[in-house]
């Protein structure tokens, strides 16, 4: 086993409303909905019109400047709509469930029987490519790239968020055929980033990496960033530990399933627990009749609260996340709030008396606590990014669009979650992850 | 406190564009948030943001201004009743509240004048009122002689706010800090009404001083070769001085606050008393030259720290120093920064006999070269990175 990696850098946000560790399995979904908004810089063209019949693992969409990247149905049955927005972009496709739709036949073998190739169309033509990951830029992956490495975080330090080695207590077999499958897309190394004393240390043919230390200390850049950092013309890929039993349920069964375990969080949430649903899955399966009415609006966030996206009830579960979190919305006028002396106030500053007070759990809602302003105060972000970055200079690289500097900053080494406690604590109330995504896809439309 | 809400609330429609009092726009916005927190939630990225914000930040820089500024109060009536020998037959309170009415003018000036072209601006701009001169409009009367007639403490505001920062862009932009601009502007253009014996002590037209009374600083006469301060005054801060620098111990309160509450960065603080004190220990040890005259080989010999308490020294470390606007703003470059700041200080103020005091002098000149610094600290992170490109490559 190797060492303990400790990471100083960092915040662990105590929120009320964490998930108790029971698991309740939803009913299959009345209709389920991709959402091509889930994948930024993608450009979706459709390969179903309404009405069409799918079976599960067959294609919906796919990439226009990689068709071989498709995006198949989760589950089987009848396309209801597709929902469009400004400029008739796709919104969302939406499936009507159909339990005798059936699913797509691929092969099943054991991944030492398969070639690298075989094993790169089978997750291709299945639609769980989506799921891999690169970095630089965070995007799907392209499979005509040779990664140095692929990065796997078995922990998640986000605030509330769920706990992996409950969710795959029953299926670490699959987690291991899906490493397997892994292995082969690389020369290198299939990476684990555990914390100490997780059951995923025992996964076999991977590197394992133990890290120690608050938010964002799971963070799958982080972890790239203090062992084997992302320089210029590297390429690492990254994938989340329950698209990797999709990709291990694959191999051992040559069907898809899309499966998985969300962890219901937040302090309007009545029980906060587990639930097995599907990807895709509708918000009003979740929410509904679960949630406290206190007589104030409260915001549904598909993710965690630093990152996820804002959803309504009738919305649907975003692609990559583990997690529903539901806080209030706090859209009302404070008054003087901003002197008081804060006893119940959670903040990462000494400013309010709140920090006296460091084991209690907190509840937050979603107001800015302030106006927007310039750059004011110094050493703020470095706190929360436990890399060799400064952000600070970094993203004033991209306000003004200097791309050698970007580059010569480390734009490659991260995307928007990395610097999310860095807005979090922001006291100018920057829009620090809008502004690193308007980096990237900078370096995108330049570099390509 | 509803009906204050519902003010606000009622009155917003008259503000916006198009209506009748939207010249009040900016105003009214700056007033609003002032009584209530905006209701504005997060529109992207995180969904949660601290408590903190610029408002909260420069109210603890002011709170932590406010030892300096009581004390301040106290000194002025000091040095008066002190001057005019009645110091034993007054009272405690009859002293503070004497500086407190000469020292509430002066504030009062500063902030309306201040506050007074920012909204302007705001309105001009369409921006919100942006609070950096909530801590500006405080330092600047604490930097003033007693004396300085309140006409002076107006233009020097004006002319710190509208050049020192708004032609910049506002809060965030500039390049020096805006109080000091306010002082350095006073320094120049009216030199006689800064400096010299008889600005520090406020005294009435028909007032007697007594014969031991002279109104120069301890510094000053420092300078002149006279070493006859007490350094337990020096310390508590009853000598003669601008409004609220003589005090090293209320301002140390102050750097208590701001340390404890992060506001302040203690780097800066650290490495500019460093500086001073590296300084004053190089002059100790070339005080026994033979080519100094006598005045000049005894300011030479004073003990190093006492450099420290003396003048504005202690003030520029804790308060002016650390604006984090105008400061150096990457960890490596403060400590370069606030020690290249002591050490400028003390050769000003001791080797210059054309400015008695360099701690004005010193900071902004760093201030300038901030911008320098950081270039060459971020120079050296990038270069650090691209070799760790090539190693792995």
């Amino acid at each position: 086993m190797s060492e303990v990696i400790k990471l100083r850098k960092g915040l662990n946000i105590k929120l009320k409303g964490s998930a108790e560790k029971a698991l309740e399995k939803l009913p299959t979904p009345a209709t389920v909905a991709l959402k091509p908004t889930n994948f930024p810089g993608l450009t979706p063209k459709l390969s179903v019109k309404v009405d069409a019949e799918v079976k599960a693992g067959e294609a919906l969409f796919y990439d226009k400047y990689h068709p071989e990247i498709v995006f198949t149905a989760p589950i089987g049955g009848k396309v209801v709509s597709i929902n469009r927005g400004e400029r008739r972009r796709i919104l969302e496709v939406v499936i009507a469930t159909d339990k005798n739709a059936g699913s797509a036949e691929f092969k099943k073998a054991a991944p030492s029987a398969l070639s690298a190739e075989e094993v790169k169309e089978q997750i291709l033509k299945s639609g769980l490519w989506p799921f891999i990951k690169k970095r630089p830029y965070g995007i799907i992956a392209n499979p005509e790239e040779k990664p140095k490495a692929i990065y796997i975080s078995t922990f998640d330090t986000a605030p509330m968020a769920p706990d992996y080695d409950f969710v795959l207590q029953d299926q670490m077999d699959t987690f291991q055929t899906g490493v397997d499958v892994l292995a082969k897309l690389t020369e290198g190394d299939v990476n684990l980033g555990v914390k100490p004393g997780s059951a995923f240390s025992s996964v076999k043919n991977v590197v394992i990496n133990t890290f120690e230390g608050p938010h964002p200390a799971g963070n799958v850049g982080i972890q790239i960033a203090n062992t084997n950092p992302i320089n210029k013309g590297d390429v690492v890929w990254t994938i989340n530990v329950q698209d990797v039993l999709f990709i291990g349920r694959l191999f051992e069964t040559g069907k898809v399933d899309f499966t998985k375990t969300i962890a219901f969080t937040g302090s309007e949430v009545k029980a906060p627990k587990y639930f097995e649903t599907i990807v895709g899955a509708p918000i009003k399966d979740l929410v509904s009749g679960k949630l406290t009415t206190a007589g104030y609006s409260s915001r549904i966030i598909s993710g965690n609260v630093l990152t996820g996206d804002k959803v309504s009830e009738k919305s649907f579960l975003s692609y990559y996340d583990s997690q529903v979190s539901v806080i209030p919305e706090g859209d009302d006028y404070e008054f003087m709030g901003w002197a008081d002396p804060g006893f119940g106030k959670f903040s990462a500053t000494k400013a309010y008396f709140g920090k006296l007070f460091p084991k209690k759990e907190y509840t937050l809602n979603a107001n800015l606590h302030g106006g927007e302003r310039a750059f004011v105060v110094s050493n703020q972000y470095e706190k929360y990014v436990p890399m060799d970055i400064l952000p600070v200079f970094l993203l004033k690289a991209i306000m003004v669009n200097d791309i050698d500097k970007m580059e010569q900053l480390g734009i490659y080494e991260v995307i928007e979650e990395d610097f999310a406690l860095c807005e979090y604590a922001c006291t100018s109330k920057i829009e620090v992850q809008k502004i690193l995504r308007e980096g990237i896809n900078t370096m995108i439309k330049e570099l390509g | 406190m509803n009906f204050i809400k519902n003010f606000f609330l009622n009155t917003k429609p008259h503000v916006q564009k198009g209506a009748k009092f939207h010249w009040l726009h900016s105003v009214h916005d700056g007033m609003f948030t002032l009584f209530f927190v905006s209701k504005d939630t997060s529109k992207s990225g995180a969904h949660v943001h601290d408590y903190i914000d610029l408002k909260r930040t420069m109210g603890m820089v002011v709170l932590a201004l406010v030892p300096a500024l009581l004390f301040g109060m106290y000194n002025t009536g000091y040095q008066h009743f002190k001057a005019i020998g009645e110091l034993a037959s007054t009272g405690f309170f009859e002293i503070f509240i004497y500086g407190l009415l000469r020292v509430l003018p002066i504030l009062i000036v500063s902030y309306v004048v201040g506050l007074g072209i920012e909204f302007v601006f705001a309105q001009l701009r369409g921006h919100e009122i942006q609070e950096g001169f909530l801590v500006s409009g405080f330092l600047i009367p604490l930097i003033m002689p007693i004396n300085t007639p309140l006409w002076m403490v107006a233009i020097a505001t004006a002319f710190a706010v509208i050049l020192g920062k708004e032609v910049f862009g506002g809060t965030g932009m500039n390049i020096w800090n805006p109080a000091l601009v306010a002082r350095a502007f006073l320094f120049f253009a009216y030199p006689a009404q800064m400096s010299g014996e008889s600005v520090w002590v406020r005294l009435a037209s028909g007032d007697k001083v007594v014969d031991t009374f002279s109104g120069a600083t301890p510094m000053a006469r420092a300078a002149a070769g006279n070493l006859d301060y007490s350094v337990a005054d020096a310390f508590i801060g009853l000598i003669p001085g601008s409004i609220g620098e003589t005090s090293a111990v209320a301002i140390l309160l102050g750097a208590i606050l701001l340390v404890v509450t992060g506001i302040g960065s203690w780097k800066i603080m650290v490495s500019t008393i460093a500086g001073g004190a590296v300084m004053g220990l190089i002059l100790n040890a070339v005080s026994g030259n033979a080519g100094l005259s006598p005045e000049v080989a005894t300011y030479f010999s004073m003990p190093f720290w006492h450099h420290l308490i003396l003048g504005g020294f202690m003030f520029g470390a804790i308060f002016m120093a650390t604006d984090p606007v105008s400061a150096s703003q990457t960890e490596k470059g403060k400590w370069i920064y606030g020690f290249l700041i002591g050490i400028l200080a003390i050769i000003i103020r001791v080797i210059n006999p054309a400015f008695p005091e360099g701690m004005m002098l010193a900071i902004l000149l760093m201030n300038t070269f901030a911008p320098l610094i950081d270039h060459y600290v971020v120079a050296g992170h990038i270069k650090k990175r691209a070799k760790r490109a090539k190693v792995s490559a």
